[in-house]
Parts: C-alpha cells; sequence; structure tokens
C-alpha cells in the first residue's frame, strides 16, 4: 500500500446524484423461467421428460406402425417370440404384440390422465367451495372429505369395478376411471382449499388496510404462482397412481373390456404363459409400465424440488 | 390427549360404517338376482329358499338393518357359493397367512428402507445417496405384480431351495415378502431421506454438535429418531397399499391368503364373502391408521400437546 | 491475561450454485480470559459465520477455511479433526443460539439433553450426571428443576428454553462462551434478564463470552470490547467506551444512530441504516461501506483503507483517518 500514491482528487467526497448503484449483480429470473431453468439441471427429471414424449407419441402411432390390427387374431402365428415381423412377438390367440402394447399405454395413459383431470376438477370444485362457506359449513364438508379419504381406496374400486362390470368381459374405461376417481380427489380439495383460505385472509388484509390492490392483482401475482406449483405436482404424482391401480386391477383380472388391452391385462396374459417360458409376453408390458411410472415420478419429484422456493440460491 | 383419541375412534367408526353402507348399497345394486349368473337352471323353488335364507326376500331397509346387526356381532354371515364355510371361516382360514405375508413385508420395509434414505442423506450426492435414490425409483416404479414375475422367473426357477409358489414354510414366505415389501421400502427411504436432510439442518442438530458428542451419537439420538416420525405418520396408508399388494403377490405366487379368495369371491360373485371380506378389510386397516395415530402421538411430544387443544 | 482466543486473518468462503461466496475476508481479534467481547454487525457480515468456525459447527461443505488461523490456547482450531474437536466442543467451547424456540431437540426431555453433554466430558455416572443437571438448572434459576428435567422444550416458555440452553452450555464449566444473538428472539423483559444471568455465570465461573448481535444496545453493559464487522470484515474495535464514546467508523456510528437511548429527545427520530451490504459473491474491491456511507470519498471505491490505531486497544478501516481526507474536508469547508 506504501507505493500508492494519494491525490487530492482522491479524497474529494462522493457526490450521490452522480454514483448509480452497480449494476445488479445477480441476474433476476422470472418466476416460471427460473423453474424450468432448476428443472432443466435435474437430469433424472429430464430423462423422465424426454421418455414421456417418445411414449406419449408411440402411443399415438405405435398401434398402426407393424402393419397388424391388435385384435386380429391369426391362429398360425400363436405364440411367435420378437422377430423382423413380429417386433414384439405374438400372444396365446396369435395377435401382434407391438400394436397391443402400444395401445395398452395409450389406454394406460389416457386413463392415468382422465383421472389426475377429474381429480383435479373435483379438488378444485369441492376445495373451492369449502373455502368459500362459513366455517361451520367448511368444517363439515372436510370431515366428509377425511372419511372418504380414510376409505381404504382398492377396496370401492374393486367393488365397483364388480358391480358395473359384466362378468367376464371386464370393466368398461369410463367404470374404471370413475371408481379411480371416489377417493383420489381428497388431496387436491385440501390443496385448493388451503388456497382459498389464503386468499380470503388477503382480501380480509387489503379491505382493512386498503392498499388498494385489485383482486386480480393478488390472484395473478399470488395465489395463482403459489398454487400453482403444488397442484401441478400433485397432479404429476396422482397420474402413476392411476396407472398403477389401473393396471393392478387389470392384473387381478378386473380390468378394461375385452379385447381392448391395457398394459395390465397383457401382463396379466403374460403372466399366464409364463410357466410355459415365454417370459417375453410379461417382459414387454412390465417394462413399459415401470418406465410410464420411473417418468412420472422422477418428473414429479424434479417438479416439487424446481418449485420449492426453500431449494432456492 | 383422551379427547382426540376418542375423536379419532370416533371417526374410524363412522368410516366404517360409511364403507359398510357403500358396500350394501353396491352390492345390492347389481342388476338380476345373485344367483342368476351361475351356469345351472335353479328351480323356482329352491330359488325362493335360497333368497329366504340369505334374507333377500325382506325389504331392503330390514336387510341393511340386519346386516348392520350382524357386523356389529362380527358375524359376516353365509357364503353364496361355498356350501361347508361361513365367511367368518373362510376370514379366519385366509387372514393369518395374509397377516403373515403383511407382517414380514413390513418389517422388511421398515428395516431396510429408513436405513437405506438415512444414508442417503447423509452422504447427500454422494454416490450412496445416488444408489440408494437409484434404488427407491425403481422400487417406486415397479410395480410389485412385475416384480414378483420376475423374481419367479430368476430366482425361483433357478434357485432350487427356493419354491416358484405354495405356502407352508418360511422359505415360501421368502420371495413374496420381499416382493412385497420392495414398494413401501421405497417409498420409506424416500420420505426419510427428505426428512433426514431437513432434520439434519436443523438448530437442535447444531446444539448436539456443540455439546461435543460424537458424530454417530448425532445422528441416531437427534437426527434420526426426529427424522423417523413422518414415516410412522404414513404407516397407516402403508398397511393398506401392503393390502392391495397382496391381492397381486397372493395370485401370483398360489398363495391360500384371504387376497385370493377376496379376488375369486370377485369372480365367483359371492356377494356375502365380497361384503364381508371388504368390511373385514376396512375394518383391519381403519384400526391400523388409529393404532399409527395414537402410537405417533405418544412418540412425538409435539403432537401431544397440540392435541390436547393448548 | 493471557490470550484465550486468537483469530488470525481468518477467511471462510462457501461455495455454491453461483460461485464462492467469500463470508469472511480476513479477520483478526482476540478473546482474552474471562473478558466479553461483542461482534457486532447486520445479519449476514460474517460475524456468526465467524463464531461458527470457531466451533467447527459450518457444513462444510459448502463452507471451507480459506485462509488463516483459529488459535484456542495455542492450538490451531482449523487444523483438528472432528474427534478431537469433540474433545473441545461443550468442554473448553460452547455456544448457545439465537433461537431457542428450534436450538432443542423436540422430542427429548431437557434432562437428557444436558445429561446428554455432562457425560461425554466428565467421568460420573448417571445418577450424578442427573444431579449435576439438576444443579445447573438451579444455577440458571429454571425453578422446579427436580421436575422441569422430565419434561420436554415445548413445556418452556423461551425465556426458559433460552436458561437451559445456557445450563447445557455451562455444563462442562468451558472457557469460552459463544452467543449467538441470544437474545433476539426473545422479549424485551427477559432479553435483559438472559444476559443478566450470562454475567452472573460469568463472574462465578470465569468464562470469557463472545457475545454475537446485530444490536449494540445489547452490549453496552455486559462486554469490555466491541469489535464491528460489515461484509466479512472488521471496520473497527476499541473498548465499549471508546467505541460507544467516540466511534470512528461512519458505520459505526450508523449502528449507534439507530439504537435507542433514554436521553434521546422525542422528537428525535432513530436512524435506520439506507440501502443494503454488498453482495459476497463478488466483494468490492475497495470499503464495502463505500455504497451507503455518506462521508464516501472517490478513493473509498476501489481501495480498501489501512488500519489505523487511534489508541492501543482502538482501531479503525476508514479513509477518514487519512490526513489528506482531513486536509480536504478542511479545504472544503473554508
Amino acid at each position: 500500500m506504501s507505493d500508492m500514491t494519494y491525490t487530492k482528487d482522491m479524497f474529494q467526497k462522493v457526490k450521490r446524484e452522480s454514483y448509480h448503484a452497480d449494476e445488479i449483480k445477480r441476474p433476476t429470473i422470472k418466476y416460471w423461467a427460473d423453474v424450468w431453468r432448476r428443472l432443466k439441471m435435474n437430469k433424472l427429471a429430464m430423462t423422465g421428460l424426454f421418455i414421456l414424449i417418445i411414449m406419449g407419441i408411440m402411443s399415438i402411432i405405435g398401434p398402426h406402425l407393424s402393419g397388424f390390427d391388435y385384435k386380429e387374431q391369426d391362429y398360425s402365428q400363436v405364440n411367435i417370440r420378437p422377430n423382423s415381423t413380429y417386433w414384439f412377438g405374438t400372444d396365446e390367440l396369435g395377435r401382434d404384440l407391438f400394436s397391443r402394447a402400444w395401445l395398452g399405454t395409450r389406454y394406460s395413459l389416457l386413463i392415468g390422465i382422465a383421472a389426475a383431470l377429474i381429480d383435479f376438477g373435483i379438488g378444485v370444485i369441492y376445495g373451492g367451495i369449502a373455502g368459500i362457506s362459513s366455517r361451520k359449513v367448511d368444517a363439515i364438508m372436510m370431515r366428509i372429505a377425511e372419511v372418504i379419504y380414510s376409505i381404504p381406496y382398492m377396496l370401492v374400486v374393486v367393488l365397483i369395478s364388480v358391480v358395473f362390470s359384466t362378468a367376464g368381459s371386464g370393466t368398461s374405461m369410463f367404470v374404471l376411471i370413475f371408481a379411480m376417481t371416489i377417493t383420489g380427489w381428497v388431496p387436491m380439495a385440501n390443496l385448493v382449499r388451503g388456497q382459498v383460505l389464503q386468499l380470503r385472509e388477503f382480501e380480509y388484509s387489503m379491505a382493512s388496510e386498503s392498499l388498494g390492490a385489485s383482486k386480480g392483482w393478488i390472484l395473478r401475482k399470488h395465489i395463482i404462482p403459489n398454487s400453482f406449483g403444488p397442484i401441478l405436482v400433485n397432479v404429476t404424482l396422482t397420474i402413476p397412481r392411476a396407472i398403477f391401480s389401473e393396471a393392478t386391477l387389470s392384473f387381478m383380472g378386473l380390468g378394461l373390456q375385452l379385447p381392448k388391452p391395457s398394459l395390465g391385462t397383457l401382463a396379466n396374459d403374460g403372466l399366464a404363459v409364463m410357466p410355459i417360458g415365454l417370459f417375453y409376453q410379461i417382459l414387454i408390458p412390465s417394462i413399459l409400465i415401470s418406465l410410464i411410472m420411473f417418468s412420472f415420478n422422477v418428473l414429479g419429484d424434479g417438479l416439487r424440488d424446481a418449485l420449492d422456493p426453500r431449494l432456492r440460491k | 390427549m383422551a379427547k382426540y383419541i376418542l375423536k379419532r375412534f370416533a371417526l374410524g367408526i363412522v368410516t366404517i360404517w360409511a364403507v359398510i353402507t357403500i358396500t350394501f348399497i353396491l352390492m345390492h345394486s347389481v342388476p338380476g338376482n345373485p344367483f342368476a349368473t351361475e351356469s345351472r337352471k335353479i328351480p323356482p323353488n329352491i330359488m325362493e329358499n335360497l333368497m329366504k335364507k340369505y334374507g333377500l326376500d325382506k325389504p331392503k331397509s330390514e336387510q341393511y338393518i340386519m346386516y348392520l346387526k350382524n357386523i356389529a356381532k362380527f358375524d359376516f354371515g353365509e357364503s353364496m357359493k361355498s356350501d361347508s364355510e361361513t365367511v367368518n371361516q373362510i376370514i379366519a382360514r385366509g387372514f393369518p397367512v395374509s397377516a403373515r405375508l403383511g407382517l414380514q413385508s413390513i418389517l422388511i420395509a421398515l428395516i431396510f428402507g429408513p436405513a437405506l434414505g438415512a444414508i442417503a442423506a447423509l452422504y447427500q450426492n454422494k454416490i450412496p445417496d445416488y444408489v440408494a435414490m437409484i434404488i427407491s425409483i425403481i422400487g417406486v416404479s415397479v410395480p410389485s405384480f412385475v416384480l414378483g414375475s420376475f423374481l419367479i422367473q430368476f430366482v425361483a426357477t433357478k434357485v432350487e431351495w427356493i419354491p416358484i409358489g405354495g405356502w407352508g414354510e418360511f422359505r415360501h414366505t421368502l420371495l413374496p415378502s420381499f416382493a412385497l415389501a420392495v414398494m413401501p421400502l421405497a417409498r420409506f427411504s424416500r420420505l426419510m431421506r427428505s426428512s433426514m436432510l431437513e432434520i439434519l439442518g436443523q438448530d437442535y442438530i447444531k446444539t448436539a454438535k456443540s455439546k461435543g458428542i460424537s458424530k454417530f451419537a448425532v445422528i441416531m439420538k437427534h437426527a434420526v429418531r426426529n427424522a423417523i416420525l413422518p414415516i410412522i405418520s404414513i404407516l397407516g396408508t402403508t398397511v393398506s397399499d401392503l393390502v392391495v399388494g397382496s391381492f397381486v403377490i397372493e395370485k401370483i405366487f398360489g398363495i391360500p391368503g384371504l387376497g385370493q379368495f377376496f379376488t375369486t369371491s370377485v369372480f365367483n360373485r359371492d356377494y356375502t364373502l365380497i361384503m364381508g371380506v371388504t368390511v373385514f378389510y376396512a375394518l383391519v386397516l381403519i384400526s391400523a391408521m388409529l393404532l399409527v395415530d395414537i402410537a405417533y402421538m405418544l412418540i412425538d411430544p409435539r403432537i401431544r400437546l397440540t392435541k390436547e387443544g393448548h | 491475561m493471557g490470550k484465550l482466543l486468537e483469530v488470525k486473518d481468518l477467511a471462510v468462503s462457501f461455495q455454491t450454485y453461483f460461485g464462492e461466496v467469500e463470508a469472511v475476508r480476513g479477520v483478526s481479534f482476540h478473546v482474552d480470559k474471562g473478558e466479553t467481547v461483542a461482534l457486532v454487525g447486520e445479519s449476514g457480515c460474517g460475524k456468526s459465520v465467524t463464531a461458527n468456525s470457531i466451533m467447527q459447527l459450518l457444513p462444510m461443505p459448502p463452507a471451507f477455511y480459506k485462509n488463516g488461523q483459529i488459535l484456542f490456547e495455542g492450538e490451531d482450531i482449523v487444523k483438528k479433526s472432528d474427534k478431537e474437536m469433540q474433545k473441545i466442543r461443550g468442554n473448553k467451547i460452547s455456544m448457545i443460539f439465537q433461537d431457542p424456540m428450534t436450538s432443542l431437540n423436540p422430542t427429548m426431555k431437557i434432562g437428557k439433553q444436558i445429561i446428554e453433554g455432562i457425560l461425554k466430558h466428565q467421568k460420573l455416572s448417571r445418577h450424578e450426571a442427573k444431579k449435576k443437571a439438576i444443579e445447573m438448572l438451579e444455577l440458571v434459576s429454571v425453578p422446579q428443576p427436580e421436575k422441569r428435567i422430565n419434561q420436554y422444550p415445548h413445556e418452556f416458555s423461551g425465556g426458559m428454553r433460552q436458561r437451559v440452553m445456557i445450563a447445557l452450555a455451562m455444563v462442562s464449566n468451558p472457557e469460552l462462551l459463544i452467543a449467538d444473538e441470544p437474545t433476539t428472539a426473545l422479549d424485551v423483559t427477559v432479553q435483559a434478564q438472559i444476559l443478566d444471568l450470562m454475567k452472573q455465570i460469568q463472574d462465578k465461573l470465569g468464562t470469557a463470552i463472545i457475545l454475537i448481535t446485530h444490536d449494540l444496545g445489547v452490549v453496552a453493559d455486559i462486554s469490555d470490547r466491541v469489535i464491528v464487522m460489515y461484509a466479512g470484515k472488521i471496520m473497527e474495535e476499541g473498548t465499549t467506551d471508546e467505541i460507544f464514546k467516540n466511534p470512528k467508523h461512519p458505520y459505526t456510528r450508523k449502528l449507534l444512530g439507530s439504537v435507542p437511548r433514554l436521553d434521546m429527545d422525542r422528537n428525535e427520530s432513530l436512524h435506520s441504516i439506507e440501502g443494503t451490504p454488498p453482495d459476497l459473491y463478488r466483494p468490492p474491491k475497495g470499503c464495502p461501506f463505500f455504497d451507503r456511507c455518506d462521508k464516501a470519498m472517490v478513493i473509498c471505491k476501489d481501495h480498501m483503507p489501512n488500519k489505523e490505531y487511534h489508541s492501543d486497544s482502538h482501531y479503525s478501516y476508514c479513509w477518514l483517518n487519512h490526513p489528506m481526507a482531513k486536509a480536504a474536508d478542511e479545504g472544503s469547508e473554508i
């Protein structure tokens, strides 16, 4: 320091007007861009997203690629192992498993997404009503929801499938989805109710302090960003749960109406021929369903982490 | 606290009542008569006797009240399809098998799941963490029926000592217990990891460290003990999932448990058995949840206080 | 009195996703046996990081010692292994924390939490340790200690919990007690009681105290010396008298201006300090207080001032100490 030469200028007072705060040192990123950036950093979540996109595309075009119809039976081509003609092989009735597997993926995805959307719809309506109702009505509604939620879910699903299915031919997709959403909406309703209550608190404080913020502003700036995240995570994690339930149900023989395949019914068919050494028939739907579950789970986890402001640095 | 337990108990009763009612309504709204699906023709006079035997000739409301009364006495009636056994006898035969399977699985899950999660948290973002998390992601992604059939294909058919299916000896229980345990194990380990990470950041962990006690003591006495609480709180729903899993596992491994009887009763449209088993399961599950709730309260002194209504 | 603790040119950083955060940037000070030294500054100034690094309680990684030494009884703490630290923590150096609500394990009886430390450092039986724990609770004036020992933290009030924390910290009669914002989370009336208690215990046991606080008001009665920190550096150090009566650094003056005093005119307002401390991702080259200082000069922006002694015990880092600054100031006034 001693080699520094001091000049008089150096000791002039700094005029604050001429001085502007240094450039903003950390980039400020918009909320959703920030969420997306963090999600992109999560390799596992991105892998999941990628797999889901591929599977989504294949569930649409896959059944048409092999040139065989999913229900066309060919008794001369029974239980053929995967080869260049039958990419995933054929089943006991000589049906092409490639077409069936991707059609099964389609139904599994549809059921999962539909169940999640219905859960979401009911949850928003029920939770919303509970949130804006009087304290008493709210308490009653939440108690009812609590009772419904503690009803063992699968028992109800099985019962409903029994009642609405015609013996031996399985259940219609509609009934299946209906059965699965009977208890599934409760967490969503709780979530929405919580957010609505928060909104009311906001309104209250706004009214008493008359800060002049409009309802729309609060909704846009606080409620939607705050509640959208948890709801999105919830939906992402509901889909695999519904797919899993459908697969389990189908595996028990209570699933989709024949001859429509789902991944669960395909696995069930595969189990039947496993003892005679035809392992590929259960292997393929098993891999597909595990991939779907895996992808939704890691994507849901990734979203939750990306949305969690506590992890923001 | 007593007030809270009482409240939970009342809620449990209401839930069981709801299950009974839903079951009753659903079973009685099935179109046609329960005996009609059978292949053989039943002469009208025998049909009348059957209807009388099961009380189906009475008005629905009377049937409902009778059913409630019987359940209060733990009498689930007679199986419609099995002449020799009552529903109670079938439950008595199948439940111990299912219960053993379930208990063994949950034991496996409870021993290894939290341990795996704790290790993952302690080595956050290091190799043990990645290994543990890959295991648990696979665990929650692979349905138990997939795992079960893979185990048969790759273990049971290769290792002579391990049977493909059946029930009786300890070795019969190995694969099915494991297949059933994987999902809850994975879930416990994921939950343990995140709660452990949260707890490790708590001030009282710093206090514990500042006392100079060993790292091991800090982790075991302070971190793990608190981090395990959320796992206890999801034990109830886990038991519920295990029941569903057992339906599938019992089918794959040919285990004569209650799940098998339930599945068969569904296919046979044996309504009294379906209703009986459903209500029984509901009873078991709701009691399990109640027990877990109470246990949780005894373990966590904070809950005890808040639930007392302070 | 000999030097108990000597911190020499300590630098501690955190490795984060965005890069290195230089939380402590070359801090030197010492603590003598039995004295009380206050480390004062706004939150984020590095005082807590300094304190935690004396106990090796920072999470490593992301934190790491970048430079410097922490000599405790002549031995460098920076170089000690975790095993060696365990013999020091809770035994020779103890610490109490800001929030007594979260600093105690909620699911463990407080007796057990106190006994744990006694058993670690003293050759006592479980029974004797329990007796000792009760004694300690008596020392910190927790009523009915025999009964309270079997209770959980949530059954205690905030002030009582902080007393428990002090008991817990003092069980092995440490040479040094680090109190990290011990009164910040407490009610004002309770604050005074806790400070009083700390002073009493110090008189009784002869413990040296490092008191970390953002509130200069807390400091006045209890501390012998005051160290003012800002943006990871020491700005000024002096005896409590010197700091209160003759503050040299504009930041110290501003801190003093934000403390309410009894002799203050009703119409006199409290001054809060405008602006925020600099981001330590990219610490400024010059004086860190430059942005918020109303006496800032051209030189301050890019040149860190030298240490300037005002007495044997009082020094500060500020360009205003430079003779040319005084000249310029006088010049402008003429």
